[in-house]
Parts: C-alpha cells; sequence; structure tokens
C-alpha cells in the first residue's frame, strides 16, 4: 500500500507539473503583449520596453515558466499585468466559495442518489423502480444551468420564497448565506443525483446478485440486514469512483451555475479574467481548477484500494 | 440484424430523428428569417404565423429552435468527429501493446487531457483564438478524446485474447492488418454506442458554453444562447426559457436512450446477462 501511495503521488505530481506547462504554453500563445496592452496604442517603445522588464516579460519563455510555476508552488500566483494586484489573495477568496458550492451540490447528490438508487434497485420488479429510473434518465438529460434556471422560476418567480442570485457570506449573515445557497445547491446536485442514482442501483443491483449476500441471508440475517451489512459496503466500491468524476464535473458546473445565480466564485472570477485579458489570473484560476481535478482523481484512486481489499 | 428492437433505441431513435428532420429542413425552410430582428414583433405572444412567440428582439423562437438544432448537431458532429479520430485509434494501439511503452504514455497523457474539462479548454481556447463554434467543437472534442481511448482501449484488449486474432497471428498477419482488419471491426459498436453517448455531453457542453458566451456567435441562432438571453426576461416572458431548455434537454434524452439502446440491440450477450439479472 505505501508503494502504491508513493507511486500515486509521483504521478499526481508529475501530472501537475506537466499541466502548469500546457496551461503556460497555452497562455504564452495569447496575441498581443501585456505591456502594449496595459499602455495602449500611443505608448513609446521605451515606455513600453520599460514595462516589459518591470512585468519580466522581456526574459526567455523558459525563465518566466519556472518564475511563475515557482511561484505556484509556494503560493505565490504573480501580480496582475491588468490590475496591479496580487492573483493569489483574489483565488483564495473565492476558492472558499466554490467550494462550498460544490461540496453542497455533493451532499444534495448523496441524499437523493444512495437512497433511491438502493430503493430502485431492491424494487427493480417492481414499477416504483422503473419510475426512478426513468426520473433519472430524464434528469441527467437537464443541464446544471437549466436546472438553475428551472428552480428560479419555480421558487423565486412563482413562489418568490428564495432569492434568483446573488451571494451574502456566510459571516455577515448565516441565514440569508443559507437562501443564497439552496438554488445553486439545488441545481448542482438535483443532476448530478440523477446520475448517481443510475450508478447507485446498478451497484446494489450487482452486489445483490453475490453468493456472499445469499450466505448472510442463510445464515439468519433479514433481506434488510444483509444488505446493510454486507452488500452496501461492497456496493460503495463504483459508487466512490463515479463519485470522484463527478466531483470534478461540479467542479466545472459550478462554473456555469455561478453565472447563472451572480455568485462570486472561481467561475465568476476565470470568466472576468477573460473578459479582462488578465493573463495571469486566467492561467491561475486555470491551473487551480486543473489541479483540484487531479488530486481529486488522485484521492478517488487511494480511497478505492482501501476500500476494495483485494487491490492491496 | 443483431438483436431485437427496444424500447430505448425507439424512444431514442424519434427524438434524434426529431432533431436531425428539424435541422435539415432548416436549411431549405423556416416559417420567418430566424436573425430577422424587428422591434414591431418584440416579445410577441404566440399564435398567427408566429407558432412558438418571439423574442425580445422580435425573431420567431420557433424558426430559432429549428436552426438552432443544425448548430447543435453540427458541433455534436464535428466534436464526436475529433474525439473518434483522435482516440479510437490511440486506444486500439494502447489495447494491442498493453504492456509497452507506448500504451503507458498514451494512457498517461489521456489521463493529463481527462483533467482538462471541455469547458476550460474552450475557455482557454476563447481567450487565445477568440471564442466561438470552431474553438467550442475543437475543445468538446479533445476533452472526449480520453473517452474514446479507454473504451476503445478495454475493447481492444478483450478482442485480442479471441482465437481469430490467434489464428490471424500464426497466419503471420502484421499488427496494422489485424488492427484493421480484425480489432476495429469487432469493437466497432462499442465505438457507436461511445459516440451516442458522448453526443449527448457534446450537446450539454456546446449549450453550457453557448450560455457563458463562448460558443456560438450571434447572430448564428444556439439552444445555449437562447437560453442565456431569457434569463433576464424570466420573470415576464418565462416561455423564451422553456423552449430552447426543453429542445437541449429532450436531444440529450434522445442520445442517451439511443445509446443504451444501441448497447442492448447490439450486444446481445449484455442482454442475455440482463435478462438474467
Amino acid at each position: 500500500m505505501t508503494l502504491y501511495l508513493v507511486k500515486r503521488l509521483a504521478v499526481l505530481l508529475a501530472s501537475i507539473a506537466v499541466a502548469g506547462v500546457v496551461v503556460f504554453a497555452f497562455m504564452a500563445l495569447l496575441p498581443g503583449d501585456p505591456a502594449e496592452i496595459a499602455l495602449g496604442v500611443n505608448a513609446t517603445p521605451d515606455a513600453v520596453a520599460q514595462l516589459r522588464r518591470q512585468f519580466g516579460t522581456d526574459r526567455p519563455a523558459v525563465v518566466q515558466f519556472f518564475d511563475w510555476f515557482g511561484g505556484l508552488v509556494q503560493g505565490d500566483f504573480g501580480t496582475s499585468y491588468v490590475t496591479s494586484s496580487p492573483v493569489g489573495p483574489q483565488i483564495s477568496d473565492r476558492l472558499g466559495v466554490t467550494a462550498v458550492l460544490v461540496l453542497g451540490g455533493m451532499v444534495v447528490a448523496l441524499v437523493i442518489a444512495v437512497p433511491l438508487g438502493t430503493f430502485a434497485a431492491v424494487h427493480h420488479r417492481n414499477p416504483l423502480g422503473a419510475v426512478i429510473s426513468a426520473v433519472s434518465q430524464a434528469g441527467i438529460a437537464v443541464p446544471a444551468f437549466l436546472a438553475g434556471i428551472l428552480l428560479v422560476f419555480v421558487f423565486a418567480v412563482q413562489a418568490q420564497a428564495l432569492p434568483s442570485g446573488g451571494y451574502v457570506p456566510f459571516a455577515e449573515s448565516p441565514g440569508e448565506w443559507l437562501r443564497s445557497l439552496l438554488l445553486p445547491w439545488l441545481s448542482l446536485g438535483l443532476v448530478q443525483g440523477a446520475v448517481l442514482t443510475r450508478y447507485v442501483r446498478s451497484a446494489v443491483l450487482d452486489v445483490m446478485r453475490e453468493d456472499y449476500l445469499r450466505t448472510a441471508r442463510a445464515k439468519g440475517r433479514g433481506s434488510t440486514g444483509a444488505l446493510w451489512r454486507h452488500g452496501l459496503p461492497n456496493a460503495a466500491i463504483p459508487v466512490v469512483t463515479v463519485l470522484g468524476l463527478q466531483l470534478a464535473t461540479l467542479l466545472v458546473g459550478a462554473v456555469v451555475v455561478e453565472r447563472v445565480f451572480v455568485i462570486p466564485g472561481l467561475g465568476d472570477l476565470l470568466l472576468n479574467g477573460v473578459a479582462g485579458r488578465d493573463l495571469l489570473l486566467v492561467q491561475g484560476v486555470v491551473m487551480v481548477l486543473v489541479a483540484a481535478v487531479l488530486l481529486i482523481n488522485f484521492v478517488v484512486d487511494v480511497t478505492y484500494h482501501l476500500l476494495d481489499p483485494r487491490l492491496r | 440484424m443483431r438483436g431485437r428492437l427496444n424500447a430505448g433505441l425507439l424512444v431514442g431513435g424519434a427524438l434524434v430523428g426529431i432533431v436531425v428532420l428539424a435541422a435539415l429542413a432548416s436549411f431549405f425552410w423556416t416559417p420567418h428569417d430566424p436573425t430577422f430582428v424587428d422591434a414591431a414583433r418584440k416579445l410577441r405572444e404566440p399564435g398567427g404565423g408566429y407558432l412558438l412567440g418571439a423574442d425580445k428582439y422580435g425573431r420567431d423562437t420557433f424558426s430559432q429552435l429549428m436552426v438552432g438544432a443544425r448548430t447543435t448537431l453540427y458541433v455534436g458532429i464535428v466534436a464526436v468527429g475529433i474525439a473518434a479520430v483522435i482516440g479510437a485509434p490511440l486506444g486500439v494501439i494502447a489495447g494491442m501493446t498493453p504492456r509497452g511503452w507506448l500504451s503507458e504514455l498514451i494512457m498517461r497523457v489521456n489521463d493529463l487531457v481527462f483533467a482538462f474539462p471541455a469547458l476550460l479548454l474552450a475557455v482557454m481556447l476563447g481567450a487565445v483564438y477568440g471564442a466561438g463554434t470552431l474553438t467550442a467543437m475543437i475543445a468538446i472534442g479533445v476533452a472526449t478524446v480520453p473517452a474514446f481511448a479507454r473504451v476503445a482501449r478495454a475493447a481492444t484488449l478483450q478482442v485480442m485474447v479471441t482465437d481469430y486474432i490467434l489464428a490471424a497471428r500464426a497466419a503471420g498477419r502484421r499488427r496494422p492488418a489485424i488492427a484493421v482488419r480484425h480489432v476495429l471491426p469487432n469493437i466497432s459498436s462499442v465505438l457507436i454506442v461511445q459516440a451516442s453517448v458522448s453526443f449527448a455531453i457534446a450537446i450539454l457542453a456546446e449549450a453550457a458554453l453557448s450560455f457563458l458566451g463562448f460558443g456560438t456567435r450571434p447572430p448564428t441562432p444556439s439552444w445555449g444562447r437562447m437560453l442565456q438571453e431569457s434569463q433576464e426576461l424570466l420573470f415576464s416572458t418565462p416561455r423564451l426559457a422553456l423552449w430552447p431548455g426543453l429542445a437541449i434537454a429532450l436531444a440529450v434524452l434522445g442520445f442517451n436512450l439511443l445509446g443504451d439502446g444501441l448497447r442492448d440491440f447490439l450486444d446481445p450477450k449484455l442482454r442475455r446477462i440482463r435478462a438474467e439479472g
């Protein structure tokens, strides 16, 4: 297990480094020189050259990359060429909002998927099980931002029970914070819950056919007891993998949902950065999101090994 | 004919058929010019030649939906095409040489690309080359490559241990010939299913990108942008969000059902397993 962990960690770190090269190379293709853009068309060549020196963009690309990536490792994302403010604090401010959004969405998805999926599997021969399968199939077809718009229509326009957008920090008012996040959480969670329900159902169906479950029942445990004790822990293995992949999907979904609900998260920051041609900001946010996806995959792989004794 | 028609195949096929028909018909006929702006028809209610009404610029919603179907299919076909053309051969190579360095390299690069979701790629591409249908298609296509490569690799691994591959190798056939003559035809059903599922994902991605302004540029109609434009009018004219939303959901549902249906139809073994389960 330790050897596996070390190997997997090495792959993670190498992947993050290569991803850094890719992101940097991509952004280096961006047309226009940051110094020229900052100074405008009427700037003298001397002024541009001086600003280039100040930004450090006059150095070779390789040097700039190591400077940028070396900074990232120490938590320094550089200083924006456009706004002259450090990028790191902007990202860390927004990261918390997006993390809360994603985790809340995940909780909603789990709360929906685990009971419904298990129910649909146990009752796979009766109509209600089939209805759950059909509803989850329909849910998969709805993108999170569309779910968001529908939820706004029902809960904000019609019922006027919840705000249609905006974000209130927790420190300002915990109650309002909760109200401002309920619909975004539901938008992300309902759709992912529909996807997850299918996986939970098929995972539980698979373990229901296993010999050990029959043995447990033969030993006198009831069907429900056997499923709880032996079935669900085994069904959890494939579900955890999907959950990890979904977390990555949720992270991206959050970018769009933040736009629907005007939530100041990483997605909002990224899109504003692109609009303002803020190179370092876009580079930093993309890097954080990609590193998060890689980290999630790492945690999933390790969890998978921990849960499945056969892999140890 | 390998299997029986099933409900998924029929319903999915019908939904996809409607989208394809609407897209094809839009080349020859739409009730009105979908891009024609007319202040007099602003937010016109449905009826009187305007089946689903008009939007805030007076453009006919039904005509926009028809041409939007074209955009959706166009993006889906090109994106899935890119993913299949790059991903499937890579997966076959990796599957035919499972212990080689090439296989290892392909799968590691695959994992790396997997870390760049379509939306991030599209935003990055959009920042560099300007957002538009082309950058969206390329981003969605590249982001879908890993899915094809993984599926093709897994299917190839299964095919490689069969007797007919052994026979072909014993007969002295070279690897490229085996790949083209024996592996590809035998994994084609898996790839077709993957294409259908990927198409559904591509539609979702295109809609999300257009919604964010990183997809199809105005005035070309797109379901995602129709939704984005309708959002500010949700309080007064919710029907503007209803139709493109419904179109996206039904198209995605159609391709998902078609994928599931095709899987059952093309793989009799799987159907038997399901029937037993």
